[in-house]
């Protein structure tokens, strides 16, 4: 089994925010839910760069260990996902969340947030594979389908890629030996407790 | 002749481009030994030791999502998955261990002159109204709270995730919303009592006796003894404390952003079971830990022998005022 993994090449990233937009459509994310974006650092500044960022399917998930009600699972690919049935939405996985890749559909006072939403990697839930339920709760299941997560697919400039850790890591190692410089793969370290030398 | 000059004119341009690429192309071979198009990027582990969190912009509304990166996270999933369980553990069972130890070597303190049959009025309809209002939803507050911490470890596993989640949703919800009663009860409370729980006198003797908890003859108390103060500023503090931090929490992310709303739980959990632990000693001292002590929040007289013996300057007090207004203390004014 593989063991999926997010890499953004802030380097190449252009902030098109078409993995943004791909996203939102394949998955019909309602509004104010934004399960990836894209953050400039530096913005107008020398050295400014753009990473996207969605959940990075942590190694010992913090959101997973915190929730109260233990509504995380990880599946064979290592792909972190959640029970919308289970949540309660309690808000704790965001505060343990060093991406802020949770979502809540409602602003959250008094603790109406409603069901936690988060990246699934593409992959669904708990329902069975491309069900009606499991698209209406967390979108499509392409994974199921032998296809990657449609963020990366979409990327105009193949600076945000998905897969098996190790296949992306040497796709970007080798990019990086080709170009000369490379800033890392953004997220890494804390994700995996892993970075890529470049 | 003009077909001859155009193919010159071709020639010539053609050369030229030539010459122009011949002499660019070295100039293109050699810029990436002199310029690195990465040497002033910001970089990732150099941002997460300055600032400890890598902030940027986004083109979304929602500005938490312009933070990229904060392992700080990683702090508080340690306190709220090890540091807290540890304090609460400590707090709580360490008291109830101490209270058991206590009743088992000293038991209950008696009325020593045994009932004298006769009641005065310690607590009127509103304050016990106040008092139950306060402890009512303070219990519910606290097993709702425990369950957010303790639940997943404790209760999860007979109750299966379904049944589980139904009811911490529903705790969830109860806890957010009898706040509001909670804090209305603290509030009451404190100008109902403060004026009677400034520190005196009496309170440095009835500490240095220890109450009378451990032999000996309590001392005269007012109103409300030493030991009974010390609960009630427990429970305005932690109240106050309580109440401040969890409002924070009811509102997420107005003024507060993802820092403040994890220190703010964790404030809110490591008051709330410390102030749980206090309040177990305030259980005990008003149920079995003080014979006749209870009746005082239930119909709210006491027995005239238990007022004598336990509050001695109070009874004298309220002597003094009924003579004063002629009243009988077996048949109080209210």
């Amino acid at each position: 089994m593989a063991r999926m993994k997010f890499l953004c090449d802030a380097d190449r990233c252009i902030e098109c925010n078409a993995c943004v937009t791909a996203c939102k459509n394949e998955h019909e994310v309602p509004w104010g839910i934004n399960r990836r974006r894209v953050v400039t650092l530096n913005d107008g500044k020398p050295g400014e760069r753009s990473v996207s960022m969605a959940c990075m399917h942590c190694t010992d998930a913090p959101c997973a260990a915190v929730c109260p009600v233990n509504c995380f699972y990880t599946t064979a690919d290592a792909v972190v996902l959640h029970s919308k049935d289970l949540c309660i939405g309690c808000g704790y996985c965001f505060y343990a969340c060093p991406f802020g890749a949770p979502q809540y559909p409602k602003i959250g006072n008094f603790g109406s947030r409603g069901k936690m939403d988060k990246c699934t990697f593409c992959a669904g839930g708990p329902e069975t594979d491309n069900s009606r339920e499991e698209y209406e709760k967390y979108g499509a299941n392409r994974l199921a389908e032998g296809k990657l997560p449609l963020c990366a697919e979409m990327c105009s400039t193949k600076s945000l890629l998905a897969g098996d850790g190790d296949v992306i890591a040497q796709i970007y190692k080798e990019r990086v030996a080709r170009r000369g410089y490379g800033s890392g793969a953004w997220g890494w370290q804390t994700a995996y407790r892993e970075s890529i030398a470049t | 002749m003009a077909k001859i000059f155009l193919e010159m004119r071709l020639i010539a341009g053609a050369l030229g481009i030539a010459f122009v690429m011949a002499m660019a192309i070295p100039a293109v071979a050699q810029q990436p030994s002199s310029v690195n198009p990465n040497a002033a990027a910001v970089k990732e582990q150099q941002l997460l030791q300055q600032f400890k969190m890598i902030q940027g912009l986004g083109t979304i509304p929602d500005v938490k999502s312009y933070v990229l990166e904060h392992p700080a996270g990683r702090e508080w999933r340690e306190y709220r998955m090890v540091t807290l369980k540890w304090i609460a553990g400590i707090a709580i069972l360490g008291i109830l261990a101490l209270l058991t130890l206590y009743y088992v070597t000293h038991g209950a303190m008696p009325i020593k002159a045994g009932r004298s049959g006769r009641k005065i009025q310690r607590f009127n309809a509103f304050e016990r109204f106040v008092h139950w209002l306060t402890g009512v939803t303070f219990v519910i507050l606290g097993l709702t709270g425990l369950n957010i911490t303790f639940g997943r470890s404790l209760i999860l596993p007979w109750m299966g995730p379904s049944t589980f989640s139904e009811w911490t949703e529903w705790g969830k919800f109860v806890h957010n919303y009898i706040s509001f009663a909670f804090t209305i009860g603290v509030v009451l409370m404190f100008f109902l009592w403060v004026g009677r729980n400034l520190p005196t006198k009496a309170d440095v003797e009835w500490f240095k006796t220890g109450g009378g908890m451990f032999g000996g003859e309590e001392p005269p108390a007012h109103k409300f003894n030493g030991g009974e103060k010390l609960i009630f500023w427990l429970s305005m503090f932690g109240g106050a404390g309580i109440a401040v931090t969890g409002f924070v929490l009811l509102f997420p992310f107005y003024g507060t952003n993802i820092t403040s709303m994890e220190l703010a739980q964790v404030a809110h959990s490591t008051i709330a079971v410390l102030y749980i632990a206090a309040m177990f000693v305030h259980f005990y001292m008003g149920t079995i830990g003080v014979e006749g002590a209870f009746e005082a929040m239930n119909d709210g007289t006491v027995d005239v022998n238990w007022a004598k013996e336990r509050h001695l300057l109070w009874y004298e007090e309220e002597m003094r005022e009924g003579a004063a207004q002629g009243g009988a203390v077996q048949q109080p004014a209210e």
